[in-house]
């Protein structure tokens, strides 16, 4: 392990790949700033960019900017009380009202050093999983695998779902479907393609995101925007107040931190759960913690309810890129995003790249310290100025993103087909964004597609076509029960609101 | 009957997989293929099924969780605006090239979308645009086709 770490810290520490985290870390946090737009989007708009480097060097770019965009994400939580991503909205509830008390610069001082604090504490518990779930992993066959990436797919559109698991399901299966379009792998016969060349290669990845991501992100924010309920509250961004903090705040953090990482880091592993679960249950443990005197606190500008989330959601991204890095199944939207750009590189992440591609594998994990650090030391004395960036107008802001969006497909192929593609399914996208049918299901899905489908003809051929390699291991079985009771539970809570 | 509009979403869905099942059921594999335990259309057929389930689910069930989106509120002429604006983005792009076409794209939807500030409207296309391709063709290596600017002389 020492001898990977050193890997992973040569790799990390060159001086490409540290200008390569300050950079994703500051777009990051300016993408993630911008309500609406989260890590997903950020990643996105990233990947065209990331073919033009080395596959360690492409990663340690988009776990920056992953990174940055949680940050960044806060900073509009607090200034301005729109969340840029979903894992901030905890942040919120105790960030914003410090900030209408004058001390803006407090708020974001304390989300920032329990980001840190989150991040290297999880980074540490990753250091030592990885490695040991990746030997673990290595004795999982191909039903094992079936299974899991149903359980994935099942449990993000459980928990992405907003009470409608239905309808993440059907993107699911969108997502699948969309996957299987052009050639098989295996036999090289034309699937779903209308006699069509452009579709015989099948749907680009990156097309996919950005239509459903950062194209339909913009189409819905002007879509909606007259909607009043989503007016967003300014707070000055040109005096946000001291961000140092006194004696109390810091013995305050202190005692959050180590629980809220653990927490976070644990809910981070988990299939779908991710960094809004892990941020909202911070914060409630946090509240259940405190004596009485700090819970009245909370809702009012409360150190700990600022700290607890921050810390957790931060920790859940470290957590998030455990069954990436040992199993190749991503958790969680953003991950399959990484995944799907991975799988662009030519490689395949699972418990082989810890021995096939260490330095990789060493290097992301080093570059999430490094990551940490950049952010603590570069954006938190920036931030009164990188605030300024939420003044930016949204008739500037949206034909930018759709400029990177259609460059970012058109620089893939340089074909207008994969455009007006694009711009068929974001249309598509962005009205089922309306009525909310979640998109990271269908990303999910449409990443592991390929998989599934090679680890399901496995399977079948080896067990002769006969269905029972979904109970003959033990391991599979109880991967397929859970499977059974997160489908089940949901379809019995349709019927309990009836 | 009023159907609402997820349940109506949903109902597209249905016929879709109903058609995408169809479909995939007349995939041609090999003769050699046809009764193996599994060949090129025996996955894209589970999703199909798939696919008739859950939405065939949604539509029986009754809504936990309805959303309720005020129509009225809602800026078509500007969404629209920029659909068109793209389409002739991705139309233009190989004839007129990369340059020109982008930044007639930015110019166009910012004014679709209302900014009258005419400085800042030139310096984020023109300028920007060319900044942009610089970064791509000339610091990262990647081809952007232009036939406008080799036309005028500027790339090779």
């Amino acid at each position: 392990m020492i001898e990977g770490i050193l890997i992973g810290l040569d790799t990390a520490l060159s001086l490409k790949n540290l200008m390569m985290v300050m950079i994703g870390c500051f777009s990051g946090t300016i993408i993630g700033m911008l309500p609406g737009l989260g890590p997903m989007t950020a990643i996105a708009l990233m990947i065209p960019i990331t073919y033009g480097f080395d596959p360690a060097t492409g990663l340690i770019l988009m776990a920056g900017v992953y990174y940055g965009a949680v940050f960044g994400g806060s900073t509009s939580s607090i200034l301005i009380n729109a969340p840029g991503v979903p894992g901030t909205v905890a942040t919120s509830f105790d960030g914003y009202p410090m900030a209408q008390q004058g001390k803006a610069g407090k708020a974001l001082a304390i989300a920032a050093y329990s980001s840190f604090a989150g991040g290297t504490i999880s980074a540490i518990f990753l250091l030592i999983a990885a490695p040991s779930l990746s030997l673990v992993s290595l004795s999982f066959r191909s039903p094992d695998y079936f299974g899991l990436m149903i359980l994935g797919l099942t449990a993000v559109a459980a928990f992405s779902s907003k009470g409608n698991f239905l309808k993440a399901m059907m993107m699911v299966v969108l997502g699948l479907m969309l996957a299987s379009v052009g050639q098989d792998t295996l036999s090289d016969i034309p699937r779903f393609t209308f006699n069509n060349m452009n579709l015989s290669d099948g749907i680009s990845f990156v097309l996919v995101v950005m239509a459903t991501f950062a194209m339909s992100e913009a189409l819905t924010i002007i879509f909606k925007a007259n909607d009043p309920t989503r007016a967003a509250k300014q707070v000055s961004l040109s005096q946000l107040g001291s961000i140092k903090l006194d004696k109390v705040e810091t013995k305050k953090m202190l005692t959050t931190i180590p629980r809220s990482s653990v927490l976070g880091f644990i809910i981070g592993v988990l299939p779908g759960a991710g960094a809004t679960i892990a941020s909202f249950l911070a914060y409630g443990m946090e509240r259940n913690f405190v004596n009485d005197e700090e819970k009245q606190k909370f809702g009012k500008g409360s150190v700990n309810g600022i700290a607890a989330p921050e810390t957790a959601n931060n920790a859940a991204c470290s957590g998030s890129f455990v069954p990436l890095l040992t199993l190749g199944i991503p958790g969680s939207g953003t991950t399959a995003v990484m995944l799907g750009a991975l799988l662009g590189f030519g490689i395949q992440p699972g418990p082989r790249l810890y021995q096939t591609n260490p330095e990789i594998f060493w290097s992301v994990i080093m570059s999430m310290y490094i990551g940490m650090v950049v952010l603590l030391i570069l954006n938190l004395p920036l931030i009164p100025y990188i605030a300024r960036v939420l003044a930016t107008p949204r008739t500037f802001l949206i034909p930018l993103i759709l400029f990177f969006s259609v460059t970012g497909v058109y620089l893939m192929s340089f074909n207008n087909f994969d455009i007006y593609m694009m711009i068929g399914i974001a249309v598509v996208a962005t009205i089922l964004r309306l009525y909310d049918f979640p998109m990271p299901p269908l990303i999910l899905a449409f990443v592991l597609g390929g998989l599934m489908e090679e680890n399901l003809r496995r399977s079948l051929l080896l067990s002769d076509g006969s269905w029972t390699f979904l109970w003959d291991r033990p391991l599979t079985l109880i991967i397929m029960l859970t499977i059974l009771f997160i489908v089940g539970w949901q379809i019995y809570k349709s019927f309990l609101k009836k | 009957m009023n159907i609402s509009p997820s349940k109506l979403i949903s109902l597209l869905f249905f016929i879709f997989s109903g058609f995408f099942l169809y479909t995939a059921h007349q995939i041609e594999v090999f003769a050699f293929d046809e009764g193996a335990a599994f060949n090129a259309k025996t996955f894209p057929i589970y999703l199909g099924y798939a696919g008739l389930v859950f939405s065939a689910l949604f539509i029986i069930l009754p809504e936990t969780n309805p959303t309720n989106v005020d129509l009225k509120v809602l800026d078509y002429k500007k969404t629209v605006g920029l659909v068109i604006l793209m389409i002739l983005y991705g139309i233009t792009i190989l004839r007129a090239g990369y340059f020109l076409s982008t930044s007639i794209f930015l110019v166009l939807s910012y004014i679709v979308l209302g900014e009258r500030k005419w400085i800042w409207i030139f310096l984020l296309s023109f300028p920007f645009v060319a900044i942009f391709m610089y970064l791509l063709h000339g610091l990262l290596n990647i081809y952007l086709r232009d036939p406008f600017l080799k036309f005028i002389g500027i790339m090779g």
